[in-house]
C-alpha cells in the first residue's frame, strides 16, 4: 500500500556488482554485521564519516522537524552519495524498518523522498526488517545469515561491555580497544568459514573473550559509574551523541551501555504481550516465540560468561528488566524502546550504575513517556539515582550538553 | 593562602577572593562582551594591583562560558550548580531551595531532601538573556521594565515556553495598545511561569527559598512574581552576584597557580580557529565594489515632486518593531516617507507622519491610503485610511514595480519572515516563519545588542571576515548557546557577526522554505525588507543561492510603498483620513475591559478615537465586534462540540467514573460514556481547557517539549481530583480503531501512553482509583472480556453479559457519532456549493477541537467567509485506500491524507484545506509533507499552522487572509 510508482527492487543480478552503502549506529556491532553480509557475497561499504557535513545533508533533505536519527542516518547516506566515492549506478541503500507505532518505521520512505527530491530514485533501497513489510528478490534474510547475524550482534554486546569495564583501568593505555579489534578480525575470520555462530561456539568464544579482557592488566581504582540509556540510535551512535562514551571515559568515568540483545528480545516479545493484553491466537506467533527462546539462550550465555569474572558487572537477564518495568509502566508501552529504557535505567542503579544519562532525540516523542515521564518514578524506589536526561539535535550544541553531564558528575562524586 | 574562584557565565564575568581565614575580600562583576581572556586577565591584574604581597594563590574556574578556557589551561573547573551548592551550604545553610537566574541558564536546586538539582532543557530559552530581549522590544532597559512592572494594574498571559514565543504574544499586545507598565509585569510573570513549568517537574518549591544570579539580584518585581506563585517570601541575600565565583574559590579542587604567570596566559589565551566556519564572504575589495554596484542600480529617488494635481496616496506599514510610512504621487513616485523603530505604539508615529506630511505639503490631497502589517487594523480606524490590505499582497504590488516578472519574493522584517512564490501574475504559495523559527532582524539586532554594538555597526563587522562561523539554522533561543560555543573556541567578533548573518539566511531557506535546491527559487527573485538593508545578509542570500537578486534601495519601505500603490490602484476615495486639524485633536484612548460574550472571557482591548472611531483587539471571534458573518453557523467544530455537550452523566448505580477531556478523549468520549452509562456508572468530565486549567497542571509536566495537547492533561486531572469521582479513567492504547484506510491503525505514542505519565508525574493519584490499563477498542470481540477483567479489578464484579452489552452499544453509539458527523459534513459542503461559498477543511486531530488548543481558528475562518469542516467529516469522501508515499500506519493521519485527497480531487478550488499541527507533534513532520504533496500533486495550495500556547492569532490571519487573497476569494 505504498507508492503508486513502483518501489525499485533490489534484484539478484545486482548484488554480483552493487555496493550496499550502510549508515552507521553502533560501530562495533555494526562492524561485525557488516563482515556476516559480506561473507554472504554482498558488497557492503559501512560509512565512518562523520562531521557537520552530514548534519547539513540531513537538513537540507529531511523535514527539519524530523527526528534526530532519521537526519543523521540519511545524511550520512546523502553525503555518501554525493562523495564521488560510488558509481551511482552500481549502489544501494539499507535502512532498518521496525514497524512499531513511532515515527522510525518511516525512516525508509523518508529516504526515498531525499533521493526523488536529488533525482537518485533510480538506487534501490532495502528495507532490513523482521516484519515482512517490504522484500527483494536479491536481499534475503536467510536463516543461517540470521543466525550469524544474531550471534554478531551478541559478540558485539559482549565487546562493548568488556570494553566498556577494562578500559577505564587498564595499565597500558589502548589495550582494550586493540582486543575488540582483534576479536572483529578473528570473528570475521571465522564468520567466514562458517563457524562461531551455533549456540555451542558461541558460548566457546564468550568464555574466550571473557578471558582475554580479564587478562588485561588493570590498576583497580573508584571510578563514578555511568549508565547510558536512550533511544537506540542517539544511544549507541558517536556521531548522534557527540562520543558521550569517550566524553564519559575522559572525565574518568566507567560507562555502562545496555546490549542489543535485550532490544531484539523485547521487540520479538511486544507481539506476544499484544495477545496477552488484546486478545488473538497465540499460535500464530510461533515465531516470535522461537526467536524469543534463541535470544535468550544467547543472553543466558553472555550473561554466564562474564559472571566468572567476579571483576565484571554482568547485565540482568530481559526476565529481570521485565519485573523490574512491572513496578511501574505497563508492558503495553512498546512503542520505540519502550517500558525497555525504563527498565534500563532501574536495572543499571540497581547493579551499582546510580549516575545514568538518558539520552534521546530531541522531541522524541516515546521518550517524553518512558524516559523523562519516568524519572519520578524510577526516582521514588531509588532515592540514590542520579538521572540526567540529555536532548540531542542539529543544533543542541556539545558544550550545553557536556555542561549538564558535568553537573550530573559533580553530583555523582560529591 | 588565599583562594581566587573565578564564574565565567555567558554574559558576565564575575570573580571573588578569599583570604587564608576564608573572609571573602575582593570581588568583581563586569559584561564580557564575549572578550573573555581579555576581561579575565584585567580581572586578575587588578587583584594583584589591590594584594601585592599575593604570589600564589588556588584558583577554580566554573560558569558555562568557563569550561573551555579551564580546560584550555589547566585549571580546574567546577560545574555551576555545584559550585552554587558549596556557597549555598557555606552561607545560607537554612535554605531549602535556591532558584538561579543567569544571562541563559535556569536552575533550581532543591537542597533538603533529596539533593536535585535542575536546569533549564536546550529548548527552555534563555533567563536575563529573555528579559533583556524584552526589554529591547520595549526599547526600555531591563531596570526600567522592572520599574514599570511594579505600577501595573493588571496582567496578561504570555506564552512561556520559549523566548520567541512570548515575544510574538508581547508585540501583539503593544500593538493592541495594550499598557506598557501591564506587558512589563506579564512579562516578569512569564519567566516565573517558564521557570516552575521547565524545572520544578512535580517537585513542590516550599520551605526556605533563596534568590541567585543577577535577574533576581537586580530586578525586585521579578523577586515579587516569584514570591507571589510560590507563596512564600524568598531571600536574595548579599552578594548574590558571586555564589558560583564563592562555590568555585571554595572547592576542594581548587589547585595553586603563580598569579602573575596565570593572568599572562590568559591574557595570551586564544583558541584559534577550531570552530566549524564557513567561506568569507567578500574574498576581496574589488568583488564588494562590484556587488555594490550592482545593487546601486536598484535605486530609486525618494524624493520626488508632489505634482500639479496634489493628489497623494498613503501607505503605512505597521511592522513587529518598526512602522513604515510612504506618501506617493499620482506618478506613483515616493514624495515622502518615514522609517521608525515601533516602540510598542505605531499610533502616535503614524500621526507625527501624517502631521509632517501636512507641514511640508499644506495643499496636499490625500485621496487614499491604506495600511498594512500587525498594526493595520488599529492603524486604519485610528486615521480613517480606506483600505486594510494583508501584507502578502503589499509587497507582491511593491515588487512588481522593480521586477515586473517576479517570480519569487522574501522578506525579512523585524520578526517575520515572509516568502511567497508567484506564478500566473498571482501568489502562489506563502511561506510564514512558525513561530519558532523566527531568525530575523530583531535576532541580529539583539545579538549586536548582546555583544555591545549598534545594529548596523556590527553587520557591517562581518563584511570582511576571514572565517565567518558556521552556526547552521535554527531558532534564536538555539541560537544563543551556538554563540556561546563559537565564543568559548574563540570566534572573532566579525566571524560571529558573518556567521548570523548567514545563518539568518539559511534559517529562511531552510526552516521556512525548506528549500532542497536554493538555486531553484526563481529566476527574477526580489529581496526586501529591513534586513536585507545589511550587506552582509544580501552578500549570504546571493552566495547561498548561487544567485544575483535584486534589493531595491527602498527594500525597508517595500511593505508601505505597496499599501500606498494598492490604495491608489483600488481606493475608490470612500475613506476619510484625517485632516491636519482633525490630527492636532488627535486623542487615543486605551481601555481594557473583559468580553462575557462566551466562555473564553476574552480580554479586549478598546482603543477608542477622537473622531469616535473605536478599535476592539484581543478577541477571538466577533461576538463583541457585533458583526456577522454568513458562514458563522456553518462551524463543523461548533456542531462537534454541540454531540459532545449532549453526554450529560446518567445515574449512579455503580459509581461515579470521571473521564479527562484532552487527546483521543475528545473522540472516544461517546463510546466510554455509553459504556460506563449502560453499565450504571455515571459519567463525568473534566471541564473545558482554558489557560487556569493549564496552569492548575503545570508543575507536574515532566517533559517541557511534549505538545500542548498533551501538557493540558495534567490540569484536567487535577480538575477531576477536585470532583472526587469514584475513580477516574482514561485508558492506554497503543491501537486506536481500525478505519481501514491505511497500513495500520496505530495511536501516536503520545496519545498511546499519556496516561503512564500522569500516572508518574501526578502524586495526587495514588490516592485515587486511576484506571489507566491498556485497551484494545480494535478487537472488538475480545474487548468485552479483557474489559471485564480490568473492571474487576477496581470494582466488584459485573456478569460477562452485561459489559457485552455495554460493548454492543458503545459500539453503536460511537459509529453513530462519527456518522453524524460525516452527515453534517455532507450538508455543509452541500450549502458551501449552492451558495457559492469557499470550504475550509480544517484538519488535525480530534484534540484540535479544543478551544485552548485550536484558539478559536476556526471561527477566525468563519469570519473570512468560509464554511468550516473537519478532517474526519470528509475523509470518507476519498473513496477505499490509496497509496502515500510514507507508512501510513496511524488512524488519525491517515484521515488526514484521506481529507486532503478529497480536497485535491474535488476538482472545486473554493475547497481547500488547512493543517492545524501542534508544536511538538513529531509526527506532523512526516504528514505535514505528505499532506502537501497530496494537495500539491492535485495543484492546490498546502496552508500549514502550527500551534502551541500562543494566543497570537496574528499571524494566522495574515495566513488566511492570504490564502484567500492567492484564491482570488475576497481579501
Amino acid at each position: 500500500m505504498q507508492s503508486k510508482t513502483p518501489r525499485v527492487e533490489f534484484t539478484r543480478e545486482m548484488k554480483k556488482d552493487y555496493t550496499i552503502i550502510t549508515p552507521n549506529m553502533a560501530p562495533i556491532h555494526f562492524e561485525l554485521i557488516k563482515n556476516v553480509l559480506e561473507s554472504f557475497g554482498y558488497h557492503v561499504a559501512l560509512l565512518r564519516t562523520t562531521g557537520r557535513e552530514i548534519v547539513d545533508e540531513g537538513l537540507k533533505y529531511v523535514h527539519n522537524d524530523t527526528c534526530y536519527p532519521a537526519l543523521l542516518s540519511i545524511g550520512q547516506l546523502m553525503h555518501a552519495l554525493h562523495s564521488g566515492d560510488y558509481d551511482l549506478h552500481k549502489v544501494a541503500l539499507i535502512m532498518t524498518q521496525t514497524g512499531g507505532g513511532c515515527r522510525a518505521s518511516n525512516y525508509i520512505h523518508l529516504l526515498r523522498k531525499a533521493l526523488k527530491k536529488d533525482g537518485l530514485e533510480f538506487i534501490p533501497v532495502i528495507s532490513l526488517n523482521l516484519s515482512g513489510l517490504e522484500s527483494n528478490s536479491g536481499f534475503k534474510l536467510t536463516v543461517p545469515m540470521l543466525r550469524r547475524a544474531i550471534a554478531a550482534l551478541t559478540y558485539g554486546d559482549l565487546l562493548m561491555l568488556l570494553k566498556n569495564q577494562t578500559r577505564p583501568y587498564e595499565v597500558n593505555a589502548g589495550e582494550s580497544d586493540a582486543l575488540v579489534e582483534k576479536w572483529i578480525k578473528e570473528l570475521t575470520g571465522l564468520f567466514e568459514g562458517g563457524k562461531a555462530f551455533t549456540q555451542r561456539e558461541v558460548r566457546e568464544h564468550f568464555d574466550r573473550i571473557a578471558a582475554s579482557f580479564a587478562a588485561v592488566p588493570v590498576r583497580r581504582i573508584e571510578k563514578p559509574k555511568v549508565g547510558v540509556v536512550g533511544e537506540i540510535y542517539v544511544k549507541y551512535s558517536p556521531l548522534a551523541n557527540n562520543g558521550l562514551e569517550d566524553f564519559l571515559f575522559a572525565q574518568g568515568c566507567e560507562t555502562m551501555v545496555p546490549g542489543i540483545l535485550a532490544f531484539m528480545i523485547f521487540k520479538v516479545d511486544n507481539r506476544l504481550e499484544d495477545i496477552r493484553l488484546y486478545g488473538g491466537n497465540p499460535a500464530k506467533k510461533q515465531l516470535c516465540t522461537l526467536l524469543k527462546w534463541y535470544f535468550t539462550k544467547f543472553e543466558a550465555d553472555l550473561i554466564a560468561a562474564v559472571k566468572k569474572y567476579p571483576q565484571f558487572t554482568a547485565p540482568a537477564p530481559y526476565t529481570h528488566l521485565k519485573e523490574l518495568a512491572g513496578q511501574v509502566i505497563g508492558y503495553g508501552c512498546k512503542m520505540g524502546e519502550g517500558w525497555l529504557l525504563t527498565a534500563e535505567m532501574m536495572e543499571l542503579i540497581e547493579s551499582g550504575y546510580r549516575n545514568v544519562v538518558c539520552t534521546q532525540p530531541f522531541g522524541c516523542l516515546p521518550n517524553h513517556i518512558v524516559g523523562k515521564g519516568m524519572i519520578r518514578k524510577v526516582k521514588n524506589i531509588y532515592p540514590q539515582a542520579n538521572i540526567v536526561p540529555i536532548d540531542y539535535d542539529p543544533s543542541a550544541t556539545k558544550v550545553n550538553q557536556e555542561n549538564r553531564i558535568k553537573l550530573m558528575l559533580a553530583v555523582a562524586t560529591g | 593562602m588565599m583562594r581566587i574562584g573565578m564564574d565565567v557565565g555567558s554574559t558576565t564575568l564575575k570573580c571573588v577572593v578569599f583570604d587564608e581565614h576564608d573572609k571573602p575580600v575582593f570581588k568583581a562583576y563586569e559584561r564580557h562582551f564575549s572578550q573573555i581572556a581579555e576581561k579575565a586577565s584585567g580581572m586578575l591584574r587588578n587583584i594583584s594591583q589591590q594584594f601585592p604581597k599575593l604570589k600564589t594563590a588556588q584558583v577554580c574556574i566554573s560558569g558555562s562560558a568557563g569550561m573551555g578556557l579551564a580546560e584550555d589551561l589547566g585549571v580546574p573547573f567546577v560545574q555551576e550548580v555545584y559550585a552554587t551548592r558549596t556557597a549555598v551550604l557555606k552561607y545560607q545553610p537554612e535554605a531549602d531551595v535556591v532558584i538561579e537566574l543567569g544571562g541563559e541558564d535556569a536552575k533550581i536546586l532543591f537542597l533538603s531532601g533529596s539533593m536535585e538539582v535542575r536546569m533549564n532543557g536546550s529548548c527552555a530559552g534563555g533567563t536575563g538573556a529573555f528579559i533583556d530581549q524584552m526589554a529591547t522590544l520595549l526599547s526600555i532597559t531591563p531596570e526600567e521594565l522592572n520599574t514599570l512592572a511594579g505600577r501595573s494594574q493588571r496582567t496578561y498571559s504570555i506564552a512561556s515556553r520559549c523566548g520567541v514565543f512570548a515575544k510574538s504574544d508581547i508585540q501583539a499586545l503593544l500593538n493592541q495598545g495594550a499598557q506598557k507598565d501591564d506587558v512589563a509585569l506579564s512579562i516578569l510573570n512569564a519567566v516565573v511561569s517558564q521557570t516552575i513549568a521547565g524545572l520544578a517537574q512535580g517537585r513542590e518549591i516550599a520551605g526556605n527559598v533563596v534568590y541567585l544570579g543577577g535577574p533576581l539580584t537586580f530586578l525586585s518585581e521579578l523577586r515579587a512574581a516569584f514570591d507571589r506563585t510560590l507563596k512564600t517570601t524568598g531571600v536574595c541575600p548579599e552578594n548574590s552576584l558571586y555564589y558560583v565565583a564563592a562555590g568555585a574559590a571554595l572547592n576542594p579542587t581548587a589547585e595553586v597557580f603563580d598569579v602573575a604567570e596565570l593572568t599572562e596566559r590568559i591574557r595570551r589565551y586564544s583558541s584559534s580557529h577550531r570552530y566549524q566556519s564557513s567561506e568569507a564572504l567578500f574574498d576581496n575589495e574589488d568583488q564588494y565594489r562590484e556587488f555594490v554596484a550592482r545593487h546601486e542600480k536598484d535605486a530609486i529617488p525618494t524624493d520626488g515632486e508632489l505634482g500639479k494635481s496634489k493628489k497623494a496616496y498613503v501607505g503605512v506599514d505597521a511592522g513587529s518593531t518598526t512602522v513604515k510610512a510612504v506618501l506617493i504621487n499620482e506618478n506613483e513616485e515616493i514624495v515622502f516617507s518615514r522609517y521608525l523603530p515601533n516602540s510598542g505604539n505605531p499610533v502616535p508615529l503614524v500621526r507625527a507622519f501624517l502631521q509632517d506630511v501636512y507641514a511640508r505639503f499644506p495643499d496636499v490631497q490625500l485621496v487614499s491610503g491604506a495600511s498594512t502589517g500587525y498594526g493595520e487594523e488599529i492603524i486604519q480606524n485610528a486615521f480613517g485610511l480606506e483600505i486594510g490590505v494583508v501584507e502578502t499582497i503589499a509587497h507582491f504590488t511593491a515588487a512588481k514595480k522593480f521586477r515586473p516578472q517576479v517570480d519569487f519574493i522574501i522578506d525579512i522584517g523585524g520578526q517575520d519572515i515572509k516568502c511567497f512564490k508567484i506564478k500566473n501574475g498571482a501568489i502562489d504559495n506563502i511561506f510564514l516563519n512558525e513561530a519558532c523559527s523566527s531568525g530575523c532582524g530583531s535576532f541580529l539586532q539583539t545579538f549586536a545588542g548582546a555583544l555591545g554594538y549598534e545594529m548596523a555597526d556590527f553587520a557591517r563587522a562581518g563584511l570582511f571576515a576571514d572565517s565567518p562561523v558556521d552556526l547552521g539554522s535554527r531558532c534564536t533561543v538555539f541560537m544563543n548557546s551556538s554563540v556561546k560555543q563559537a565564543q568559548k573556541d574563540g570566534a572573532s567578533i566579525e566571524n560571529i557577526s558573518a556567521g548570523l548573518s548567514m545563518s539568518v539566511v539559511k534559517n529562511a531557506l531552510y526552516k521556512v522554505i525548506r528549500v532542497t535546491d536554493a538555486k531553484s527559487l526563481g529566476d527574477h527573485i526580489v529581496v526586501q525588507g529591513g534586513t536585507f538593508l545589511n550587506d552582509a545578509v544580501l552578500r549570504a542570500f546571493e552566495k547561498e543561492i548561487g544567485k544575483d537578486v535584486t534589493r531595491p534601495s527602498i527594500s525597508g519601505l517595500m511593505g508601505a510603498y505597496g499599501a500606498a500603490l494598492y490604495a491608489k490602484e483600488n481606493g475608490r476615495g470612500t475613506g476619510h483620513i484625517l485632516t491636519a486639524q482633525e490630527l492636532e485633536h488627535f486623542t487615543h484612548e486605551v481601555r481594557s475591559v473583559t468580553c462575557n460574550g462566551c466562555q473564553n472571557h476574552c480580554r479586549l482591548t478598546v482603543n477608542t478615537f477622537a473622531n469616535g472611531a473605536r478599535y476592539i483587539a484581543g478577541n477571538r471571534c466577533d461576538r463583541p465586534l457585533k458583526k456577522h458573518s454568513p458562514t458563522a453557523a456553518y462551524n463543523l467544530y461548533a456542531y462537534k462540540h454541540e454531540l459532545l455537550e449532549a453526554y450529560r452523566p446518567g445515574e449512579n448505580r455503580r459509581g461515579v467514573i470521571g473521564i479527562p477531556m484532552g487527546l483521543n478523549l475528545f473522540e472516544l468520549y461517546p463510546f466510554w460514556h455509553t459504556f460506563f452509562t449502560q453499565l450504571g456508572f455515571r459519567v463525568v468530565h473534566s471541564p473545558e481547557s482554558d489557560r487556569q486549567l493549564y496552569d492548575k497542571g503545570q508543575h507536574t509536566i515532566p517533559s517541557d517539549t511534549v505538545c500542548y495537547p498533551a501538557k493540558l492533561m495534567h490540569g484536567h486531572m487535577e480538575a477531576l481530583l477536585e470532583m472526587h469521582p469514584d475513580a477516574i479513567f482514561y485508558p492506554c492504547m497503543s491501537y486506536n480503531v481500525d478505519e481501514h484506510m491505511g497500513d495500520n491503525h496505530y495511536n501516536c505514542p503520545v496519545v498511546a501512553y499519556y496516561p503512564e505519565v500522569l500516572d508518574a508525574n501526578i502524586a495526587a493519584l495514588q490516592h485515587t482509583r486511576f484506571i489507566y490499563d491498556y485497551v484494545g477498542i480494535h478487537r472488538r470481540h475480545d474487548f468485552p472480556v479483557k474489559m471485564q477483567a480490568i473492571l474487576a479489578k477496581y470494582f466488584d464484579p459485573i456478569p460477562k453479559a452485561e459489559v457485552k452489552a455495554a460493548a454492543a452499544a458503545a459500539y453503536r453509539e460511537y459509529e453513530a457519532h462519527m456518522e453524524r458527523i460525516r452527515q453534517k459534513g455532507r450538508e455543509y459542503l452541500l450549502y458551501a456549493q449552492s451558495n457559492d461559498l469557499p470550504v475550509i477543511v480544517l484538519s488535525g486531530r480530534p484534540y484540535h477541537l479544543d478551544r485552548e488548543v485550536n484558539h478559536g481558528i476556526d471561527k477566525l475562518i468563519c469570519e473570512c467567509g468560509a464554511v468550516v469542516v473537519t478532517e474526519d467529516s470528509v475523509s470518507g469522501l476519498a473513496g477505499k485506500r490509496f497509496p502515500t508515499t510514507v507508512l501510513n500506519q496511524w488512524t488519525y493521519h491517515a484521515r488526514l491524507y484521506s481529507a486532503a485527497k478529497y480536497v485535491a480531487e474535488s476538482g472545486d478550488k473554493r475547497i481547500n484545506l488547512v493543517q492545524l499541527v501542534s508544536f511538538g507533534c513529531g509526527v506532523d513532520a512526516i504528514t505535514g509533507d505528505e499532506v502537501r504533496s497530496i494537495l500539491e500533486n492535485g495543484g492546490r495550495i498546502y496552508t500549514q499552522i502550527k500551534i502551541d500556547e500562543i494566543t497570537n492569532l496574528g499571524a494566522v490571519r495574515i495566513r488566511l487572509r492570504s490564502l484567500f487573497a492567492a484564491l482570488g476569494l475576497g481579501n
